[in-house]
């Protein structure tokens, strides 16, 4: 038998081989994420949404405002006008974020993996650094893709937004980040529930539904829960014109980065502690 | 086969478990088993479906965590190994694969998470003889070429110690023969081969050693020719008018006799010469002295009886 000499290969094995750390399993999960047609799809899905509704929301907006009140006029927001597709397009990057992990459960692929990367920490940490990256690079490229078309789009009917005014960079880049803790939030969710349908009705649930009926509260409550509830704190570093009860730009976001880094530690340890 | 060719650490790697159990809930699927695998031969781990193989083989590769008790490979837990996949290549489920990418991207992203050079990828599907559809996604493949990939997932690492989980499963017959090589090849060189299966006609011509469960619960652990000796027992199947005068006699003279169908007695613990002596001896009638073998398969369904979850009850007669 002649296959003997094949199998082997000699001088990969013995005590001399290096030890694998988490670069070994950041390029093991980015090849995952970027050999798997889910991962394009949902990607163009997002930019579809996010460039096409904002170019939409854009148009019909800078034609309204003519029409609109001083009071309405006083929180125009271009920079956020441009942006509305991003609201939705949130859903594709937080779908993203779950599909990362729950495909794995769903195929049994995660046994493989674990038996490749038995260290769940590593693991985790090596997924969420690429839904990270890859969310926070997307939303960026469809963020300013959807300003530079949507401020065209308002020019002449309305007031528009450069990058060179006050907290408009900011914002733009506040988007990317945004984004990126949805996608984190998705796989978190995923990690923990284990079934795609059932972490994005939980998602769904944190970006949506809660605040809406949080809406129906009394207005004292509500005033709070709009302040701190974490994705509409998360969404101020987003916007120029912050309307109403709201946190600054940036403790809004840190409310919401410690929500994603609580709902991150918990999935850990629940990936740690549960049999796979 | 060219010596000391493949590199591997002097003694090789064990896998040993102490005491290791496991409960899901009320069930004990892993009861206290206490075993060594060793280097440089097959080890056949055998049991009637739901005996626990599966849940042992996830219990080494710290995918499951013992309730108690412990497992290591080379003396280490799974889960502190540096590069698990250089020192255990284990094939459980072929099919667990993401459906939508292709073998080679599979293959590929395992090898990355365990800084195994690519080049490597090639050379396995080379060795399971996939390198005609890499490129294709891993959903479209059959039964077989899934089992292959998995193989070829396994020998990524190059390493000392191979598990593989029913591997046979939805091989056809080339593959079989091909895989019963390929795992004694691996043995021929040193490693540690462990390797489960339900079907005691495949351990019979693999394994160098068995390990035998049932209900989660160690029943042998032994060389396959000690296996096959002490299982391999005769008996005697005997017919006479005078059963009752004879089965008297026989038990007198230390032999085990049981009833059989149609007016027979089976015995076991003497010989049919020895038994023919006796009942001429005692001026009994003979009408049949037929020795009889057990089957191995026979011998293993004998032993797992009575641990087989799900027994197909006979129909009264």
């Amino acid at each position: 038998m002649t296959a003997t000499s094949e199998i082997s290969a000699p001088g990969m094995t013995g005590p001399g081989y290096p030890a694998a750390s988490f670069a070994e399993a950041l390029r093991s999960e980015w090849t995952k994420a970027r050999t798997v047609p889910s991962t394009r799809w949902t990607l163009i899905t997002a930019a579809v949404l996010g460039i096409g509704v904002g170019a939409l929301v854009s148009a019909l907006s800078a034609h309204q405002y003519a029409r609109d009140t001083p009071s309405a006029r006083a929180l125009w927001d271009p920079t956020s006008v441009s942006g509305a597709g991003l609201a939705i397009a949130q859903l594709a990057i937080g779908v993203l974020g779950i599909m990362i992990i729950t495909s794995e459960y769903s195929t049994g692929a995660i046994r493989t993996s674990l038996a490749a990367v038995p260290r769940r920490g590593r693991f985790l940490a090596a997924k969420a650094a690429v839904i990270v990256g890859v969310t926070f690079i997307a939303a960026e490229i469809i963020t300013f893709t959807a300003f530079f078309i949507g401020q065209a789009l308002m020019s002449g009917y309305a007031p528009t937004a450069s990058l060179g005014q006050p907290d408009v960079l900011r914002a733009l880049i506040g988007c990317g980040l945004y984004e990126a803790l949805i996608g984190l939030l998705g796989l978190a969710l995923g990690t923990l529930l284990r079934h795609a349908a059932g972490a994005l009705a939980v998602l769904v649930a944190l970006i949506f539904v809660l605040p809406a009926i949080a809406a129906a509260l009394p207005s004292s409550i509500e005033h709070s829960v709009e302040e701190f509830w974490p994705t509409q704190a998360g969404q101020q570093v987003t916007v120029v014109v912050s309307a109403g009860h709201s946190l600054s730009a940036w403790a809004g976001f840190g409310v919401m980065c410690l929500f994603a880094a609580i709902i991150s530690a918990a999935a850990f340890f629940a990936l740690n502690r549960r049999d796979t | 086969m060219p010596e000391g060719s493949v590199g591997l650490p002097a003694g090789g790697q064990k896998i040993e478990a102490r005491g290791l159990t496991k409960h899901f809930g009320a069930t004990r699927a892993v009861d206290d088993l206490s075993f060594d695998v060793n280097p440089g031969l097959v080890t056949g781990f055998i049991g009637p479906n739901g005996a626990g193989k599966t849940t042992t083989m996830r219990l080494i590769l710290g995918l499951d965590g013992p309730t108690c008790g412990e497992v290591t490979v080379g003396g280490k837990r799974y889960r502190e190994l540096p590069a698990p996949m250089r020192e255990v290549g284990a094939l459980l489920d072929a099919r667990a694969t993401h459906p939508h990418r292709s073998a080679y991207h599979h293959l590929l992203a395992l090898a990355q998470s365990n800084g195994i050079p690519a080049r490597r990828v090639g050379e396995v599907l080379g060795i399971v003889g996939l390198e005609a559809v890499a490129a294709r996604r891993v959903g479209s493949f059959s039964l077989g070429m899934g089992q292959r990939l998995g193989i070829a997932a396994a020998l990524l690492g190059d390493p000392a110690v191979l598990m593989f989980d029913e591997p046979v499963n939805g091989l056809d017959p080339e593959g079989i023969v091909w895989i019963r090589q390929l795992m004694r090849d691996l043995a021929a060189d040193g490693r540690t081969v462990f390797v489960s299966s339900h079907l005691m006609s495949e351990m019979s011509v693999t394994a160098d050693h068995l390990i035998v469960i049932g209900q989660g619960k160690l029943l042998r652990d032994e060389g396959m020719t000690e296996f096959v000796e002490s299982s391999m027992q005769r008996w005697v199947l005997v017919r006479s008018p005078q059963l009752a005068e004879l089965t008297a006699e026989l038990s007198k003279a230390g032999a085990r006799v049981r009833p059989g169908t149609d007016h027979s007695i089976e015995v076991a613990g003497l010989d049919s010469p020895a038994i023919g002596d006796l009942a001429a001896a005692s001026g009994l009638t003979l009408h049949e002295l037929a020795t009889q073998h057990a089957s191995l398969e026979e011998a293993f369904m004998d032993l797992t009886h009575d641990s087989v979850d799900f027994q197909v009850s006979e129909p009264a007669a």
